[in-house]
Parts: C-alpha cells; sequence; structure tokens
C-alpha cells in the first residue's frame, strides 16, 4: 500500500480559479518524491490538500491508508509539514516552539528527541534565542526542526531551497538523506529541475494543476537529453556502415534518412565526429534538422513559463 | 468510541499554555493596566460622584459599582484576549500548524478560549483585589459570584474567539469591541442600577444582554438585583449556547480558515 494515495482530486478556490484537475497520485514508502512544476502549477494547493489546510473540492487522499476527512486524527499524525512561506511567532523562543508543536500532535515532551532534532539542524545553540532575533535561514531550520519534532512517517518540504543559503541546502539534503535512511517518505516541491535530479528517487510534473507525468529519476533523466539529429541523404542506404557503428544511429524514410540519437547532457554530443565519419565513408546528405523528445518539450515549456513569470 | 479516550490533551494542553505565555510575558502590563484604571475608576466614581450619590439599594456607591466595575474588565478583556490569540495566529500565517495537526476543533477552542477566559478571571480578581483597598467588601453569594465570573469569562471568550475569525483586519477586531460592547456595557447598569431609570428608558435597558449579566453579577454580591437572577442566568446560557452554535457553524464549513 502507498503511503500517499491521492485520486480524481480537484480544487477549485471560491474566486473560481480551478487549481488542481483530477489528480491521481501515488507516493511509496520510503521514497524520495519530487514535485516539479513552475510557479502557480499547483504545487502548494496539492501538499496544503493533504495536510488538512486546504479543502478539497473533490477527490479522496490516503495517507498511510486514513482518509484525510473522515480519519484526520490519523491521517495527520502522520505527516510533517514544512511550509513555503516563513511563518514564526516572533517572541517564541527555538525551544518553546519545537515543543510546542509536539505536544500539538498529542505526544509526550521528549528532551533527547528534540535535542538530537536541533543539533542536526545547528539549532542547540540558539535554543534559547526569540524567533525574531533569528536570520530567515535559522527560521527555516526552526520550521524543519518543527515538522519533526512529533517524528513523523511522511515529511511535506514546500519549496524547501527558496532562499536558502548552500550551507542550509546541503545540511538539509543530508537531513533529508538520514531521513530516508530511517525510512521516512520525502516528498518536496521545486521548480529546479537540478534540484528535482539531485535529490529524488522519483519525480511527478505538474503543470496547471495536472500531473503530466510520473517517473523514475533515472530513467526521466535519460529520456531527458535525448535529441535527435536527422540527416536527408542524397542516396539512400540499406544498412547503417559499420564504420559507424559505434554512433547510436538508425534508418528511417526507406533509407532516405539517418537518424542520430545524442544526449545534450553529454560532454561530447559526438556530432563532429559523426560528420567527419560520414564524410570519409563517402556519404552525402542535403538537408538536416534537429527534434527533441515531446519531454523535452515539457521541460523547455516549464522553463518557458517561469521566465514569463520572472 | 467516547470522545474522552482520543481527546488530544497534550494539543489542548500546548495550545494554552502557549497563549498563557503571551500574557506572563507581559504580565507587568496585564496586570498592572487594571489596577490604575480600578484605581481611576474609584477615584471618579466612588470618590468624587459617590460622596454626592446616596446609598443605591442600601448598598453604599463606593461598594456598589465594584460588580460592574469587574464586569466591565470581564467583558472587554474576554473579547480582546480571544479574538487576538486567534485573529494573530491567522494574521500572521502560523495558524497552517493548528490546521494541519491531529486536532479536532473542540479542543483547539478549548486551548483558545480556556486561556482566554483564565486570563480575563486572573484580572477580575486583580480588581476584586483592588477594590478591597478602597471600600470595605461585601459578597453575599460567593460560590454564585464565581458561578457568574466563570459562566461570563468563558461566553464572552468565544464570542471574542468568533469575532477573531471573523475580522480580516485590525480594524474590524476593534470595531465590536469599542461600537458594541463598550457602549452596552457602560449602559447596561456598570454605575447605575437600571431601576433608577424612567420607565421608557429602563424598558429600552432590558434589550440590553449586558443587563442581565451585570444584574446577576450584583445579585452574587449584595442578594439584590434589578432582574430576576433565573432570567440573567438564563439569558447569559442563552449567548453562551448562541456563540457555541457560532463556533460549531464555523468549524464545519471551515469559514475564514481553509480556503
Ligand atoms: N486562496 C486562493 N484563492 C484563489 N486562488 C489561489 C489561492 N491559493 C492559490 N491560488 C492559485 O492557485 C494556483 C496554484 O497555486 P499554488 O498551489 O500556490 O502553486 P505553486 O505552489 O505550484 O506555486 C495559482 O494560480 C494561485 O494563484
Ligand atoms: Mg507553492
Amino acid at each position: 500500500m502507498p503511503i500517499i494515495s491521492i485520486s480524481k482530486l480537484s480544487k477549485t478556490y471560491t474566486s473560481g480559479f480551478t487549481a488542481l484537475r483530477d489528480i491521481d497520485l501515488a507516493v511509496e514508502r520510503g521514497e524520495i518524491f519530487a514535485l516539479l512544476g513552475p510557479n502557480g502549477a499547483g504545487k502548494s494547493t496539492l501538499i496544503n490538500i493533504v495536510c488538512g489546510i486546504v479543502t478539497a473540492s473533490s477527490g479522496t487522499v490516503l495517507v498511510d491508508g486514513h482518509d484525510i476527512g473522515a480519519d484526520y486524527r490519523a491521517a495527520r499524525r502522520v505527516i510533517g509539514l514544512v511550509p513555503q512561506e516563513l511563518t514564526t511567532d516572533a517572541f517564541e523562543t527555538v525551544l518553546n516552539t519545537v515543543n510546542f508543536s509536539r505536544g500539538l500532535f498529542g505526544l509526550k515532551p521528549d528532551a533527547g528527541h528534540i535535542e538530537r532534532i536541533l543539533r542536526a539542524l545547528s539549532l542547540w545553540d540558539k535554543r534559547d534565542s526569540r524567533l525574531m532575533t533569528l536570520s530567515g535561514g535559522m527560521k527555516r531550520r526552526v520550521l524543519i526542526a518543527k515538522a519533526l519534532s512529533h517524528e513523523p512517517r511522511v515529511l511535506f518540504l514546500d519549496e524547501p531551497t527558496a532562499g536558502v543559503d548552500v550551507e542550509l541546502r546541503q545540511d538539509m539534503w543530508r537531513l533529508v538523506r538520514d531521513l530516508r535512511q530511517q525510512g521516512v517518505t520525502v516528498i518536496l516541491t521545486t521548480h529546479y529541475i537540478e534540484e528535482a535530479e539531485e535529490m529524488a528517487d522519483r519525480i511527478g510534473v505538474i503543470r496547471r494543476g495536472e500531473i503530466i507525468l510520473v517517473e523514475e529519476k533515472a530513467a526521466l533523466m535519460r529520456k531527458l537529453g535525448r535529441k535527435q539529429l536527422i540527416l536527408h541523404l542524397q542516396q539512400p542506404l540499406a544498412a547503417v556502415p559499420p564504420d559507424l557503428a559505434d554512433y547510436e544511429l538508425a534508418l528511417a524514410g526507406e533509407g532516405r534518412e539517418l537518424v542520430y540519437t545524442y544526449d545534450t547532457r553529454a560532454e561530447r554530443t559526438g556530432i563532429t565526429g559523426l560528420l567527419t565519419g560520414l564524410s570519409a565513408a563517402g556519404i552525402r546528405f542535403n538537408d538536416l534538422h534537429t527534434e527533441q523528445s515531446s519531454l523535452e518539450d515539457i521541460f523547455v515549456g516549464l522553463v518557458r513559463e517561469e521566465r514569463v513569470q520572472a | 468510541m467516547s470522545a474522552a479516550f482520543t481527546m488530544n490533551w497534550p494539543a489542548v494542553r500546548s495550545i494554552y499554555r502557549f497563549e498563557m505565555g503571551r500574557f506572563w510575558r507581559t504580565a507587568g502590563q496585564s496586570i498592572l493596566a487594571p489596577v490604575i484604571s480600578t484605581t481611576l475608576y474609584f477615584v471618579v466614581f466612588g470618590a468624587a460622584i459617590g460622596s454626592r450619590v446616596s446609598a443605591v439599594d442600601g448598598v453604599p456607591y463606593g461598594l456598589f459599582i465594584v460588580p460592574g466595575l469587574i464586569m466591565l474588565s470581564l467583558l472587554t478583556q474576554s473579547i480582546s484576549n480571544a479574538s487576538f490569540g486567534i485573529y494573530f495566529p491567522r494574521f500572521a500565517g502560523t495558524i497552517y500548524e493548528i490546521l494541519s495537526a491531529p486536532i479536532s476543533p473542540l479542543e483547539v477552542v478549548l486551548g483558545f478560549v480556556g486561556a482566554a477566559a483564565s486570563k480575563s478571571i486572573l484580572i477580575g480578581l486583580i480588581i476584586l483585589a483592588t477594590s478591597a483597598l478602597f471600600v470595605p467588601l461585601r459578597i453575599d453569594h460567593p460560590f454564585w459570584m464565581i458561578g457568574f465570573l466563570l459562566l461570563t469569562a468563558v461566553t464572552f471568550s468565544l464570542f471574542g474567539f468568533v469575532i477573531g475569525l471573523w475580522a480580516d483586519g485590525f480594524e474590524k477586531l476593534q470595531l465590536v469591541p469599542l461600537l458594541i460592547v463598550t457602549p452596552l456595557t457602560f449602559l447596561g447598569g456598570s454605575f447605575y442600577a437600571i431601576g433608577m431609570l424612567p420607565p421608557f428608558w429602563h424598558a429600552v435597558s432590558l434589550l440590553n444582554p449586558v443587563v442581565y449579566l451585570i444584574s446577576g453579577f450584583r445579585w452574587a454580591f449584595f442578594g439584590k438585583a434589578d432582574v430576576n437572577i433565573a432570567v440573567s442566568l438564563g439569558m447569559t446560557a442563552l449567548f453562551l449556547v448562541i456563540c457555541l452554535g457560532l463556533v460549531t457553524y464555523i468549524f464545519r464549513t471551515g469559514y475564514r480558515l481553509k480556503s
């Protein structure tokens, strides 16, 4: 049984804006799942519905088998949430606010557990500081500590590295890996492909309220960088010349097109070598063009949407 | 399953302690303010005016105003504490934590309203103690006095909680106390017995719910009331039920809490 299973989930805000349409998604126990999409795609809406902050318009969500509506206590007990916005109680101390969170989840105080978390997040020395005296990065650490205070089985990190310094980013990734070691499921949102690639086991891409694809990271990245160079030959070929066997070549269009598949992200695409090889083999062409996978289109689209908004 | 078994008491305690924390952090201000204002009321009403006003219903004027003074603070403090208590996390965004925790609406209300009521009861008792410095106190029915204190504090903290949920700006937060509660309290017989009014204004006063609170509370002190004590109790309980209904409705619909 997946730890989170979402089916037919839709959300239309009172403004009339539909932020999510018919979302189906299963997150497996113990994985790191990245929800990747541009600003306004509906990432926070999705997370906030699962956590009980926004009400769904229709559909069901089960957390560890518990319905988030009918059995909200059992569902929420499992979840830790680090929200996108930095919201903290200015006058509270770090230690108080973290203990407060643990209490909200119905757990007895556990000084040892809280100390471990605060140390792991380099907050121990600041435990008696008021939150308003902390920097933005420190406040984000506090929010993470609060989310971990009640030993959740699932941790949601909504845009965890937005506006975060390098040191915290590294600490955070180390923490996420440690959590996965302990069997905690981590679901994070981001609009950086690189970030999803660095951290996640699986990636779901969300755009305009729809999940357009969910893939293992490795498979996704393999597909992602692929591009094809298509050469229109003067003379059709019956087979790929053996001299060029090292290249990933295929024939199409009754032997009139030679298709070369390469990785745009590799250090060398091999195009120069291929063209030299073709020339040496006496193969001539009168036109050429390149094509990218539909997935690539999606990501170029993602990046473009980002730019428009920026 | 019985609710008592599944109640998340640590959460109630956490919210309660968190809310009381703000009170203690500003303890000087929280305690000094009512002491000062009570003293001022005694100087103005008790000494300056009281010396020219004969006893009301056989109770010296200085003593007569004690229940009204306490009620005045109890109402305004309950409303402002409770409304601010829930409004602030909504405003600051920290409400996310309450919404995403395994807490029932009842537990949220117990924590916030419990703390707000505790604070105003504390202030009520401080005013009572301050009064004792100016007049020899007399409380005929101490249990009823405590009963009315509790009932009023809880009811108006609930009312404040509703205001704190309804308000979408700091202005609105202060609007209801300023425009409705304070006038109703002053006109509700805090400083006079409504029986002293001409018949027309007496009849109008009976539309003011605060009259019943003050009258009942004063009865607990001096055994004399403007209106029947059972009516006072009934009206207070009715207002409590209305506030409870509003809070239940708000949580059921997620109004102003969730989008
Ligand atoms: N309370 C709301 N009322 C109306 N529209 C909203 C509300 N919250 C978010 N939206 C809209 O829903 C869309 C998705 O928002 P969000 O889930 O925050 O996206 P993301 O986290 O992917 O950036 C956005 O267009 C946003 O403007
Ligand atoms: Mg977001």
